[in-house]
């Protein structure tokens, strides 16, 4: 039975990553090497105004005076900044005045992940996509549909020559440059990215969803992504990103600033299946990401759903920083880990406001050699009278050899303040299985059963469209043909 | 860090004069490690929140004489817990206070008293324990304690040998000036031995800055069983930065309890080694603080054999401006399989002040265990308030019982019935502010 069970959690967790191949598509690179030279031939390359470059390289001078932070619990080979390029753009033909004409490679390399590029008939179903390879957006869709609406949704490149005020007020007001080691990195190199601006009142009606795809050799994908909702909207925002299998690592350091104004609310999902590298531990993408929201108006709301079922390596903690009154922040998030993966993720929620809400669902699964650690912090300013926190993190170990850690942080500084948290680790409940085994349901469809119901409070906080995908990816990566 | 490096260099002949030749043998290399690791950094990862290089950058004087105060404090001490028959001795300031009297000697083949003395008389054995957990804490706090210490207390207890009444060691701190007092405690019970042994920390004198560095080695053999008591009730002005190393063989069981009843700043590690399987932990922390105290403890739960259990509970009540901080880690090796552990932090902040800094840790790579950790921070429970002002109790005594009640299941944690009824009574006065010290003793 034991070893069954053993064999069966073998292949559960031995699937191969399905999104590996490359797309052959002339690139246009800017040459290896991080200097001010590489900076100033992005920002030329990408013909923006002088602000913007200084930003960049105010950016770049702060940068060169820190060191890597170490004190996450992964083991971080040192990266060679100097080895890796900075700007890669799929090649297009010159761009027709039609903007929705696309290379009809791209156009493949899309279809095949299952991203629809083409604006379908029916209104009633799909995502407006932000589709973006390597350094650049490659399309948007929906522009005009949305448009009517005085939403704006476009590449973070656009926006800048477009809507230089916006960008020049938000951007870096919630991630500073100054933020943390890999935002600084970003600040200074980003090549791309989204925008969404929706207007007051106005309720987005379609998800919004950028997809992300490093295809070059070598490179490393920094991109910037900009959420602004204006009073009383509302807009779910989806995230999805895949690179080819190779042996060497590549580097994606991405922001994202999302700011909620009065009443606005914006859900942010991603679902992040980036090249884990193979059972070996080769290759894979190094995933460091500053994600963080202000809930800078009276009663917003944001909440963070993530599924991080992919990367090598994952340092990524989703944060709201709740300043406005009645403010709520959420974040759910299912992480695997498998192999010699390595995931250090969670969130933080900063209360600054009164009567401002927080809730936290972690669930972490780790398998072979991986370790999957949970890191969060939970922080109540003087002044947040009644401040309200309930976390939740759980760990499912599916190996011997694997390890699955918590590192909660609570700093309360308020009377009023009630904060809960909460964490179990264990494998999975043999009586739970013999339960399922009894009724004649097969261990190998009872492990996924449990898992599938053990994900399911975070599962069911994503859009429909997605949590399709995000069940899918829990098979791929865990479940094997187990239905 | 510099001043005592060079203080220790320049005095080091008057301190080994005053100790003994085994303890003299380990300043060598606790001052390599301290030189290398100086104390503690502030604002790293373990040390957030207490900045021991600060706090003792001031001018400290040390005790180099061999002398104690003209005191006899069993003539002077009246504090002793009423209807507890225990075997009392005293620590003043680093020395053991060696004219023992009032109580029946212990059995020859138990020791309990001088470190000095223990070195003399069991030489092979202080080499066996002495310093082998205490030096894993590369942080240089136990390393400084090493260089400088003279005296200490050691408790041993032989094979099979159960001890039928507690013993209570009480420190007193005095002193009239700034001072740095180093205290080292031995405790080794051996395969199948029980014993309990209650620790008080008092300040005598109120106006000088006194801070102690102390470390506690416990080594617990196979199937024995160990109660250890730590109580402390110092003043506003007293540094206390207390590490307690405790080994654990396999089945055995012992119990931590912590309790902070008044105090200044206070630092407290606790480090617990479960080297054998079906060991078993429960480790208990208590601390009410107020005015502008500060208590920082930190756990570290090590799980290195299979089928072992710990237990943790460790309870804040936050008042005025106090500083709590809990950091509670647990590990789990890789072949500690089907470990129990559990962790819990409960937090009650009594005013717009108080801070709390709460972080559990869990560290697990084994797969076959249970473990859970649960923190929670929050005030009086209103509902419950409004029950008992319905029924006609008044709002400040209503608030009184509510905070004695939420200490009630650490003290009822205590194995020994005259000590819990005790701290029943003490901590009743400290809510009510009226608690009486010891200090006035003496």
């Amino acid at each position: 039975m034991e070893d069954n069970q053993n064999d069966l959690l073998d292949d559960l967790t031995s699937r191969e990553y399905k999104y590996g191949f490359t797309t052959n598509v002339e690139t246009d690179y800017v040459p290896k090497g991080l200097n001010e030279a590489t900076i100033r031939r992005i920002s030329e390359k990408k013909g923006e105004p002088d602000w913007m470059l200084e930003f960049r390289l105010k950016a770049f001078h702060y940068w060169e005076g820190l060191t890597m932070p170490r004190w996450a619990h992964l083991n971080i080979p040192d990266i060679d900044y100097q080895n890796i390029i900075y700007y890669a753009a799929p090649k297009t033909k010159e761009k027709s005045t039609a903007s929705d004409e696309i290379d009809p490679e791209l156009q493949k390399t899309f279809d095949k992940l299952g991203i629809p590029l083409q604006e379908r008939k029916s209104l009633t179903d799909g995502i407006a996509v932000d589709a973006v390879m390597d350094s650049v957006s490659v399309k948007t869709t929906y522009r005009k549909e949305l448009a009517d609406r005085g939403i704006l949704f476009c590449s973070f490149s656009e926006a800048v020559k477009a809507h230089p005020d916006l960008v020049r007020k938000y951007m870096g007001s919630v991630v500073p440059y100054h933020d943390n080691y890999f935002a600084a990195l970003n600040s200074a190199v980003f090549s791309d990215g989204s925008f969404v601006y929706i207007p007051k009142g106005v309720r987005c009606p379609r998800e919004l969803s950028t997809y992300f795809r490093i295809n070059a050799v070598n490179t490393g994908q920094f991109e910037r992504t900009l959420i602004i909702a204006d009073d009383d909207s509302y807009v779910s925002y989806l995230e999805g990103c895949t690179a080819p299998m190779r042996d060497e690592n590549q580097l994606h350091a991405a922001i994202v600033e999302i700011i909620a104004l009065e009443r606005a609310e914006v859900k942010y999902s991603t679902v992040q299946n980036w090249y884990p590298g193979d059972k070996q531990g080769r290759g894979g993408i190094y995933n460091f990401v500053t994600k963080r929201a202000h809930c800078k108006g009276e009663g917003s709301k944001v909440s963070w759903t993530q599924v991080e079922t992919g990367s090598a390596i994952t340092w990524k903690y989703p944060g709201c920083i709740l300043s406005g009154d009645n403010s709520s922040g959420e974040f759910y998030s299912v992480a695997v880990t498998n192999h010699f993966q390595q995931a250090d993720t969670g969130t933080k929620m900063i209360h600054i406001g009164k009567n401002t809400k927080s809730r936290i669902v972690s669930k972490g699964i780790s398998a072979g050699t991986s370790q999957n650690s949970y890191r969060g912090l939970v922080k109540v300013t003087k002044n947040a009278e009644n401040a309200r926190n309930h976390s939740q993190c759980d760990s499912l170990l599916l190996s011997d050899t694997c390890g699955a850690h918590t590192f909660p942080y609570m700093d309360i500084h308020n009377e009023t303040a009630v904060v809960e948290h909460e964490a179990t680790t264990s494998k999975i409940n043999e009586e739970q299985l013999l339960y399922c085994n009894q009724r004649g349901i097969p261990t190998e469809e009872a492990v996924g059963l449990i898992i599938n119901g053990y994900a399911k409070e975070v599962l069911n906080k994503l859009p429909m469209e997605f949590a399709v995908e995000a069940q899918k990816l829990l098979q791929i990566s865990l479940e094997g043909s187990v239905g | 860090m510099r001043q005592y490096i060079d203080f220790f260099n320049a005095q080091r002949p008057s301190i080994e004069k005053i100790s003994s030749e085994l303890m003299n043998a380990y300043r060598d290399a606790a001052c390599k490690t301290f030189v290398e690791n100086g104390f503690p950094a502030f604002n790293t990862e373990a040390y957030r929140h207490t900045d021991i290089p600060t706090l003792l950058s001031s001018d400290f004087g040390f005790n180099l004489v061999d002398r104690y105060p003209d005191i006899d404090p069993y003539q002077s001490f009246k504090c002793s817990i009423p209807n507890l028959s225990t075997n009392m001795y005293f620590m003043i300031n680093d020395r053991f206070y060696r004219r023992e009297t009032g109580h029946k000697p212990l059995p020859e083949n138990i020791f309990s008293g001088s470190m000095q003395e223990f070195t003399l008389r069991y030489p092979e054995i202080f080499r066996k324990y002495y310093g082998k957990l205490a030096a894993t804490e590369k942080a240089g706090l136990a390393a400084f304690n090493t260089m400088f210490v003279q005296d200490g207390y050691v408790l041993y207890i032989p094979k099979n040998v159960v001890l039928d009444k507690p013993i209570q060691v009480t420190n007193i701190l005095r002193g009239k000036v700034d001072s740095l007092i180093n205290r080292r405690f031995l405790i080794i019970v051996e395969a199948g031995a029980q014993a309990k042994l209650l620790l008080c920390d008092h300040t005598a004198d109120e106006a000088p800055t006194l801070a102690v560095i102390q470390v506690s080695e416990i080594y617990v053999d196979e199937n024995a069983v160990f109660d250890f008591y730590e109580l402390e009730e110092s003043s506003d002005n007293t540094l206390r930065f207390n590490s307690v190393f405790l080994r654990q063989a396999a089945a055995t069981n012992v119990m931590i309890n912590s309790i902070t009843l008044s105090n200044g700043i206070t630092r407290n590690n606790y480090h617990v080694a479960l080297d054998g399987s079906r060991s078993e932990t429960d480790l208990y922390g208590l601390a009410i603080v107020d005015k502008s105290q500060q208590i920082d403890n930190h756990t570290n739960i090590e799980h290195h054999a299979p089928h072992s259990k710990s237990n943790e509970l460790f309870k804040y009540v936050l008042d005025d401006q106090a500083k709590g901080a809990f950091s509670g880690r647990i590990a789990v090796a890789q072949d500690a399989q089907k470990t129990q552990a559990y962790q819990n932090n409960r937090n009650l902040c009594c005013s717009a002040d108080a801070r709390m800094f709460s972080k559990p840790q869990l560290e697990i790579y084994a797969d076959d265990v249970k473990c859970s950790h649960g923190m929670t921070t929050g005030q009086l429970d209103e509902a419950a308030l409004f029950y008992m002002r319905s029924r006609g109790i008044a709002e400040e005594e209503a608030r009184l019982l509510l905070k004695y009640a939420f200490t009630d299941d650490i003290i009822e944690g205590i194995r020994m019935d005259a000590l819990r009824e005790r701290l029943k009574i003490l901590i009743d006065k400290r809510f009510r502010g009226e608690l009486i010290t010891c200090r006035k003793c003496l």
